[in-house]
């Protein structure tokens, strides 16, 4: 959910865009995280682990944990909490370790 | 760009500390380059929206995000610094040799000093189900509200009542979450009274002597078991509560953030008190790697105030071992370790003390 009013901070949010959430048209703002831009649609869970397949959300949401790894426009394993929200990005959850081309 | 870039001091991280360290540094003389991996310089300040504490010199009483735009200001005027963005160092290598990513490119520098102020991570503590989405560390919570206008969810358990916890909460009040309580394993409450108290009054409740004994939920938190803990730290039974929260939020401590000072062979020790594992240095923040130092939270868990301080002292050290400034330079450290020690004089500050008595003695288990 998106905060509208704060006593004292303003956000001042780039254009509104339109990514995909697995294949799922989104809404987001240009120069927020990917993370930012999938919370405030409601995700939470954006993976499962490798071997107990337990579910994975956002931890620390400054590029330190691995928690949020993902697969954006076929490259796979990025950190969504870091990277930036672009208009038309795929993002997509990731199926095992993912492969480098 | 040269395949190798020169520079004469290289600071890893732009928050408080680097920054810090930046410009004293410039100011004596010397060219310098920061790499900072986020977007915009200023580390932990930037999601600060409280009134910070500590000494007026080190800019007590502005906002967290304040002053960290002031220290970026400082920076972007003196044309002795220069600041990469979205770059991230990789290694330090044994020839003096940093790697680094940014923009998708692998970089090299070749520094004549180094400086790695790259603060702290978040401590996680244990117990079933603890890595259930809806989970977050404080300063997660911090940057998805503060930083980005986003709230975590709609009702949060808030673990640990020590400053950082305090002042969460308080800004997830403010943005318009409830808090269903606070929860406290020591018997008091660590943090500020006055921020205490604020909290108290709009009705949240501090618990003291309670833990978390496990989260539930099926693909993310849906609740979390709480019991209150005796004397000697064991569960009550009977003492249950089952809390219907979609968020839990850990402010249970900070841990310096060292794998590259571990990567740098940079003696190492076990100080609890400065929350970790932290480089063993000199009084000029100089470690046992000679040419590399640190500041701030990666060097032992403190505040701002005093990583600022860090940062001028260790930017002026260096600068001065190349020659720069060495008629001023005595002084301007002797200032700085005048300065760290005022701050370090109230409670908490003791404990740094005896942190860094016992860092800098050369007993105990060293790695
Ligand atoms: C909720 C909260 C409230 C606080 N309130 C106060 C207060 O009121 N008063 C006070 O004095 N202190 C306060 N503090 C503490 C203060 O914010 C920290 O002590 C201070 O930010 C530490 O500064 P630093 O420069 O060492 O680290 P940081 O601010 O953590 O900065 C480190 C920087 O290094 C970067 N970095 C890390 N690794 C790399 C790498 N490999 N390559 C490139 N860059 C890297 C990071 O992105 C970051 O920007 C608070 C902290 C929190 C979390």
């Amino acid at each position: 959910m998106r905060i509208t009013e704060h006593p004292i901070l303003e956000f001042l949010r780039g254009e509104e865009i339109s990514f995909f959430f697995n294949g799922q048209e989104l809404k987001g703002f240009e120069g927020e995280t990917i993370a930012a831009a999938l919370h405030a649609a409601g995700v939470r869970v954006l993976g499962h682990s490798h071997a107990m397949h337990r579910p994975r959300g956002l931890f620390c949401a400054i590029g330190n944990c691995s928690s949020c790894l993902m697969d954006v426009d076929g490259e796979p394993n990025i950190r969504i909490c870091v990277e930036k929200l672009k208009p038309g990005m795929r993002v997509e959850t990731q199926q095992g370790k993912g492969c480098l081309r | 760009m040269p395949k190798v870039k020169e520079t004469e001091i290289l600071i890893v991280g732009g928050g408080p500390a680097g920054l810090s360290a930046a410009s004293a540094a410039a100011n004596l003389g010397a060219s310098v380059l920061v790499l900072e991996r986020d977007g915009k310089p200023g580390g932990q300040l930037i999601k600060q929206t409280h009134k910070f504490f500590g000494s007026k010199k080190q800019y007590a009483g502005d906002r967290g995000y304040q002053i960290g735009d002031l220290l970026i200001e400082q920076c972007g005027n003196n044309p002795n610094v220069e600041v990469w963005t979205d770059t991230t160092a990789l290694g330090i290598y044994e020839d003096g040799v940093v790697t680094a990513e940014g923009q998708a490119k692998h970089l090299k520098i070749n520094p004549k000093k180094i400086i790695v102020a790259t603060g702290a991570s978040e401590k996680m503590i244990a117990f079933p189900n603890n890595d259930l989405p809806g989970i977050y560390g404080a300063g997660a919570v911090q940057t998805l509200m503060n930083v980005h206008g986003i709230v975590p969810g709609k009702r949060v358990l808030m673990i640990g009542a020590g400053n950082i916890g305090l002042i969460v909460s308080y800004q997830l009040m403010q943005a318009g979450v409830e808090i269903a309580a606070i929860i406290e394993a020591a018997p008091t409450i660590g943090g500020y009274l006055v921020h205490a108290s604020k909290i108290q009054r709009a009705g949240v409740p501090i618990l003291t002597s309670h833990t978390i004994t496990e989260a539930y939920g099926d693909e993310s938190v849906a609740g979390a078991i709480i019991c209150k803990l005796d004397e000697s730290w064991q569960p009550v039974s009977g003492s249950e509560q089952d809390l219907k929260v979609d968020v839990i939020c850990l402010a249970v401590g900070l841990s310096p953030l060292t794998e590259l000072c571990f990567q740098a062979d940079c003696q190492m020790k076990y100080v609890s008190e400065l929350s970790g594992h932290v480089p063993v240095r000199n009084e000029y923040l100089e470690t046992t790697r000679p040419g590399l130092y640190v500041a701030g939270d990666v060097s032992g868990v403190e505040e701002a105030s005093s990583a600022m301080v860090e940062g001028r002292l260790a930017g002026i050290s260096a600068a001065c071992s190349l020659g720069y400034g060495e008629d001023i330079a005595p002084k301007l450290q002797a200032e700085a370790l005048a300065e760290l020690s005022e701050l370090r004089a109230g409670p908490a500050g003791q404990k740094t003390l005896r942190g860094i008595m016992n860092l800098m003695d050369k007993g105990g288990a060293v790695c």
